[in-house]
């Protein structure tokens, strides 16, 4: 047994039980402390997977940015927690369909790709900054400028959802 | 070396949790992060394809361009999301979802 299968095997136990910790939490604000141990599990397989500026940009986008979002909309709303969540009753048939889906997934994704072991090599020459950046400014110019559209939209869309109506004018 | 199989396994496992999380869960804002946990498995896969075939040049990075997409639009979504639910609290005062109900007949 590798050095590396080890660490994968228990990184992947990290992740699949905060996963199911995030699941299964009463309180939202630790259901979001989960996902970021999640999220951080998973940067370290990019890292593994030789794409070390994708997980740094998982770090600082999805760890940093996003769930700062979370967690200050949680403490915002101040509703935290619901009553009477989780109930057997309701949690049956969901689970049934996702033990499905799961198989399925399983079936079709695991072993179709004609079984190799990765490349021996834990750098791929395209995963630096400068060769992303090349072909996200060659090939990729007219998805990356469309991105910027869409979070334009998104800010101005966040902005005037909710967005404070003013008491006692008159339009 | 560890098998592509492992990765995508492991990423199977991850976004059936969080389809789990999207059907059992009532508290609007854990039901978001499902969706982000489902978000992140598929950029797992993305990943693990990008090193997967690594050795052909004209695909090397197309992967991990896809995953830079995939996190735009997940932070877009995440802040019209939780705009939408700020907005939802402040009318009907709850995040439940199940009581959402007002477009049933």
């Amino acid at each position: 047994m590798s050095g590396e299968l080890i660490i994968f095997i228990v990184l992947g136990a990290v992740a699949i039980a905060s996963a199911v910790g995030m699941l299964t939490s009463k309180h939202a604000v630790y259901a979001a402390l989960f996902l970021v141990l999640n999220f951080a599990t998973v940067a370290i397989f990019y890292l593994m997977l030789g794409s070390p500026f994708i997980a740094l940009s998982q770090v600082t986008v999805y760890g940093g940015a996003i769930m700062v979002l979370f967690l200050f909309v949680i403490m915002l709303l101040g509703a935290e927690s619901i009553k009477a969540e989780l109930s057997w009753k309701k949690v049956a048939a969901p689970l049934v369909l996702a033990v499905v889906l799961l198989v399925q997934a399983f079936l079709v994704v695991v072993s179709k790709t004609g079984v190799s072991d990765l490349a021996a090599d834990t750098t791929i020459a395209g995963a630096s900054p400068v060769p992303l950046a090349e072909s996200l400014f060659t090939t990729y110019l007219l998805p990356f400028e469309i991105t910027s559209i869409l979070l334009l939209v998104a800010m101005v869309g966040a902005i005037v959802l909710t967005k404070q109506e003013k008491k006692g004018v008159v339009k | 070396m560890i098998s592509i199989d492992l990765y995508l396994g492991l990423a199977v496992i991850l976004f059936s949790i969080g389809a789990l999380g999207v059907l059992i869960r009532r508290n609007s804002l854990v039901v978001f992060m499902s969706i982000e946990l489902m978000l992140n498995a598929a950029n797992l896969v993305f990943v693990t394809f990008a090193r997967h075939y690594s050795a052909d040049p004209a695909m090397v990075n197309n992967g991990q361009i896809f995953v830079f997409f995939v996190m735009t639009v997940a932070a877009a979504e995440v802040a019209v999301g939780l705009a939408l639910i700020v907005t939802i609290f402040k009318n009907k005062n709850t995040i439940d979802i199940d009581q959402l109900n007002k477009l049933k007949g």
